[in-house]
């Protein structure tokens, strides 16, 4: 039994009319337990969890500190190509955008890491387009073992692959992956991916499962606020996050909160998550799954971001560059996928962190 | 008190006065660390070696801990008996020491150790001529394998990692502790003091508490505090208090009419 099947359990189900059904005494309820189920992750996503909102943070505060300390997590984003053959309405990386393509070569892609890595960072996420005759097992392979030189972790975002594929890499010295399923509206899906492999829900629902059985130790799943309704879609982001952590006991799960922003040639965010909105998600999320590990990128602003570090978050990119060779290897008309709201250094992110209390940490990882 | 001026437990060559064990993880910062040594007297604390590295662009951690105690590298992260040697020999080749702490788990919700890999890791390490402190689910049967396997400790766990529950595992760490011809070391669920002096009245050799003192909001005192409570703990265990009783125990013996 795969995901698909707990997923399709919810194919009728009436989100709309169960948010406005929830009372008071139900959120007090489950605010009491100390396992909760998946009926409870909907309450505390229901409009009616709001003014309970200062009562979830504060557990939830207390159940980060005693499972991950008073720390955050530190690791920078790595785009090494951004040539793509999907049609994402959303995304400025999409095939329908025209603008010049670029991939770092592996000299590159060394000279990027060099640079990340006099910061200080430790833990990397290489990126790419979706795209494999340009991005081939073969590159893949080769950049994962230049920056294993580098960074003591090295997460891949890359486009899906096959459970043998991922073996690959992890053997490689990949340790880490992270995929969006973007939306789990499977009608949603269909309208912002009309074309190409991503138009394949399925495929991509069932990407965290290949990775985890090829070997990965951390796996990073999402869904992109903004596309669909922010309620359900946080829903089957939580139950999909504690799917994988049954499934898996061995591996580590965490989520994101991807927000839209701007992006040359998307669309216009349907469906605005508020930072209200933000915060009731990961606190939901956290209640629901105690060990979760919960990742804010730079697309937050700095002073969001600040305020995160007591809500539950666990990990933060920092002084991220999300057009291809920003770091060093400059290629001067690449185009960045999605705008960067907070643009503070390394430093200076590590230093905020401490600031509010906790430990930045920059390396929590052993390749062996 | 001339007796307990001598009371120090063994592991490898080396000989301990403190009971109290401590670790670096999950500090707000890693300052608090070498204060909090001073305040607990702690004489060994345990870092992760993930979070170890050499080159850091700032301090690297184990340049927060002074030279006098000793350091116990642990596996954390190993899912495998050959994980957890990997990276043993990476802690001793950074310059670690011998002392390794092994943490093999596959079980991220819970932290649970694995009991088999633990084992298998133990036997190769020990070989290696390190100092193996095996972290472990209280078993009797493991725990004397470990023993065989050359441990020179075991560490079972009080409850789950961070979870501050104390000894949920109780009957099973005293059975370890009764058979046990190594020192028992209590690790992980240690949550106040109270239990601390708990497992320490209970005859365990040591207990290693992290959790519990790093998340406190005054890691310097909640430090002290286990410091006395472990103290306080091993006295009674060697002052060999009577036990509790569920009944009433008559003053006046009910066969002392028998005579000789």
């Amino acid at each position: 039994m795969s995901f698909i099947e707990h997923l399709d359990r919810y194919a009728s189900f009436d989100f709309e009319g169960y948010f406005q059904s929830v009372t008071p005494a139900d959120i007090k309820k489950t605010l009491s337990r100390d396992h909760l189920d998946s009926r409870d992750l909907l309450n505390l996503l229901s409009d009616q969890a709001r003014p309970f909102l200062e009562e979830m943070a504060r557990k939830a505060s207390r159940m980060t500190h005693q499972y991950f300390g008073r720390t955050i997590g530190l690791y920078a984003p790595m785009y090494i190509a951004d040539y793509c053959t999907n049609y994402c309405t959303y995304c400025g990386f999409s095939a329908a955008v025209d603008f010049k393509r670029t991939k770092l070569s592996l000299a590159e892609i060394e000279r990027e890491a060099l640079a990340i890595a006099a910061t200080g960072i430790r833990h990397i996420l290489v990126l790419t387009g979706e795209a494999p005759a340009r991005t081939p097992m073969s590159y893949l392979v080769g950049a994962v073992e230049i920056l294993k030189k580098y960074f003591s972790s090295i997460a891949l975002e890359i486009y899906p692959m096959d459970e043998a594929e991922y073996r690959t890499l992890n053997r490689a010295g990949a340790d880490s992956l992270t995929v969006y399923q973007e939306v789990y509206d499977r009608e949603v899906y269909r309208e912002v991916h009309p074309k190409g492999r991503k138009a394949d829900y399925n495929y991509r629902l069932l990407t965290p499962e290949r990775g985890a059985r090829a070997g990965f130790r951390a796996i990073n799943i999402g869904t992109l606020f903004g596309l669909g309704n922010p309620g359900s879609e946080a829903f089957f982001a939580g139950l999909h996050a504690g799917y994988l952590e049954r499934q898996f006991p061995d591996v580590e799960i965490s989520l994101s909160l991807p927000r839209m922003t701007k992006a040359r040639g998307g669309i216009e965010p349907r469906n605005i998550l508020t930072d209200t909105g933000f915060v009731q998600c990961m606190l939901a999320w956290r209640l629901f799954m105690p060990r979760l590990g919960l990742t804010v990128s730079t697309r937050e602003s700095a002073a969001f971001r600040d305020r995160l570090i007591h809500l539950g978050a666990t990990r933060f990119s920092a002084g991220s560059k999300t057009d291809v060779g920003g770091y060093a290897a400059k290629h001067s008309d690449a185009t960045p996928q999605f705008e960067i709201t907070d643009e503070r250094s390394v430093d200076e992110v590590a230093e905020m962190i401490r600031q509010s209390g906790y430990q930045p940490v920059f390396k929590d990882w052993e390749l062996v | 008190m001339g007796s307990m001026q001598k009371d120090t437990f063994r592991l490898g060559d080396v000989e301990f006065t403190s009971r109290l064990l401590t670790g670096t993880g999950k500090f707000a910062s890693r300052a608090l660390i070498q204060p909090m040594l001073a305040a607990s007297e702690s004489e060994m604390i345990t870092v992760a070696l993930r979070r170890v590295d050499p080159e850091a662009t700032s301090k690297n951690i184990l340049d927060y801990i002074p030279d006098s105690v000793r350091l116990l590298p642990n596996t954390s992260g190993a899912r495998t008996a050959q994980e957890a040697v990997r990276i043993a020999r990476i802690a001793r080749e950074a310059g670690c020491g011998d002392f390794i702490k092994i943490e093999v788990i596959t079980d991220m919700k819970y932290l649970l150790p694995d009991n088999h890999e633990t084992l298998l890791a133990t036997e190769t390490l020990a070989k290696e001529g390190f100092v193996v402190l095996p972290y472990m689910m209280p078993d009797i049967t493991v725990s004397r394998q470990l023993h065989d396997a050359g441990a020179a400790a075991v560490m079972p766990l009080g409850s789950p990692i961070g979870t501050n529950r104390g000894l949920e595992m109780k009957p099973m760490l005293k059975r370890i502790i009764e058979g046990s011809t190594i020192p028992v070391v209590v690790d992980a669920g240690i949550g106040r003091p109270s239990q601390a002096a708990e497992a320490m009245e209970m005859g365990a050799d040591a207990v290693l508490v992290n959790t519990a003192i790093a998340t406190s909001l005054d890691p310097v005192t909640a430090g002290k505090s286990f410091a006395l409570a472990v103290k306080a703990g091993r006295m009674a265990y060697l002052s060999e208090m009577a036990e509790q009783k569920e009944y009433a125990d008559p003053s006046s013996p009910l066969t002392g009419f028998l005579g000789e």
